[in-house]
């Protein structure tokens, strides 16, 4: 559901759609007691309806901010040490001048994001994003990030607002072990974002038994 | 907008931080957005509570529905309904003054908000005249109570409002906005949105219906 006084322009056409749903429940009570209480209660239940199933989003376009420079959003968690990340890092920004954010998003047990018990999962965010771009600059990219919301699709929509990216990299576990592709995160990521969407598998247990 | 409190390469001072941690801002409405949402649902729910006074009243009154007001009361919808227009009306100004600011035009805001203003106070003036002419007061009553208890909140909220805009205006005036920064006004500018949909329930609930 998309907040009905997020801004003046939504405030404004509301007052339409009010006077529009009060106008139908005046002209059926003019006819009809019964007929105004019937209209009322099925604009009530329609409105109830709008708000419990949520209206899809339109896409946002990617906006980048740089012309010179090739913006690349990396949104990951457990994975973003991974070696296939980094590898695709390296060949998105191969032979070009580019910059990198990575968004590290703090994931949390439902119950303790309900009860706002969040700091052990922003630390955590916190230590992983910090290995993960002390290990970039070590390869010589500009690199910078910040830990962002338990929902990844926000996360990457929150980073936008201040990092206009050229393209998003999601990286995930392999399939079998990643909740995200289980919750159809890159999906959702492609659904919300027009722009290049790259999906990275990082196999974190192949990673370790080879090291 | 829930990343960016703790963005890397900022802020590095775990040692040194002293007061609270910096706050976890959340998440796709900006924090004064927020808490105008917040504010206009509880104000939502103080009119909840006078509207609830009214049915209660209309409802217990053994001539209702067939004969409201109850005699010898008589609303004068016809001067509400020109009232209604008016607060109407002033959405549009107060939009138009909106539109004008993101463009850059700070002549239409001005104007926008000197119309809205001026829309403002002739609904609050016509409303004090319908007050002394309605032919019943506050102590007539259960009825007229909660007539005058709905209306006089409804009317407190435009007061509010307008003072709002009347500081938008003062800034306005004194070159405070731009295209990229005009919080000062859309705040206000939600908020009177709000008042004006009230407005909308109070008169088809309590003049028409």
């Amino acid at each position: 559901m998309r907040n009905p006084f997020r801004d003046e322009g939504a405030a404004f056409r509301l007052v339409f759609l009010t006077i529009g749903a009060f106008g139908l429940i005046a002209i059926g009570s003019w006819i009809s007691t019964w007929l105004g209480a019937a209209v009322a209660i099925v604009l009530a239940a329609a409105g109830v309806l709008v708000v419990w199933t949520g209206r899809r989003e339109r896409p946002d376009r990617l906006r980048p901010r740089s012309p010179d420079r090739h913006r690349i959003l990396v949104v990951a968690n457990e994975t973003v040490e991974g070696e296939e990340l980094l590898a695709e890092i390296r060949r998105v920004t191969a032979a070009r001048s580019a910059e990198v954010y990575v968004v590290s998003p703090a994931l949390n047990s439902k119950l303790r994001t309900w009860t706002s018990d969040e700091d052990g999962a922003r630390d955590a965010a916190r230590a992983r994003l910090d290995r993960s771009l002390a290990r970039l600059r070590a390869e010589g990219l500009v690199a910078s990030g910040a830990v962002g919301d338990a929902d990844p699709v926000l996360a990457v929509e929150d980073a936008l607002r201040e990092f206009g990216a050229d393209e998003i990299v999601v990286s995930t576990h392999p399939e079998g072990r990643s909740h995200w592709l289980e919750r159809g995160v890159v999906e959702a990521v492609r659904d919300r974002f027009v722009g290049p969407v790259t999906h990275v598998v990082v196999d974190l247990e192949r990673q370790a038994g080879a090291g | 907008m829930s990343a960016h409190a703790e963005a890397a390469g900022h802020g590095h001072e775990h040692g040194h931080h002293h007061g609270p941690p910096v706050a976890n801002r959340s998440s796709r409405v900006d924090a004064p957005t927020l808490g105008m949402l917040l504010f206009i649902g509880s104000e939502a729910m103080l009119f909840g509570s006078f509207f609830a006074a009214y049915f209660f009243v209309r409802v217990v009154n053994p001539n209702a529905p067939s004969h409201w007001p109850p005699a010898p009361f008589h609303f004068p919808v016809f001067v509400a309904g020109v009232n209604t227009c008016i607060l109407v009306t002033s959405s549009f100004t107060m939009h138009w003054a909106l539109q004008s600011i993101k463009r850059g035009n700070r002549a239409g805001l001005k104007a926008g908000l000197v119309a809205t203003i001026a829309l403002g106070l002739a609904f609050l003036l016509t409303q004090a005249i319908e007050y002394a002419h309605v032919g019943f007061n506050t102590s007539d009553g259960a009825f007229a109570s909660a007539f005058f208890g709905l209306t006089g909140l409804h009317g407190a909220h435009v007061f509010i409002g307008l003072s709002l805009l009347t500081f938008a205006a003062v800034r306005a005036f004194r070159g405070h906005y731009t295209p990229e920064h005009h919080h000062g006004v859309e705040l206000p500018g939600i908020y009177w949105h709000f008042v004006d949909i009230m407005w909308i329930v109070v008169y088809t609930t309590v003049y028409l219906l």
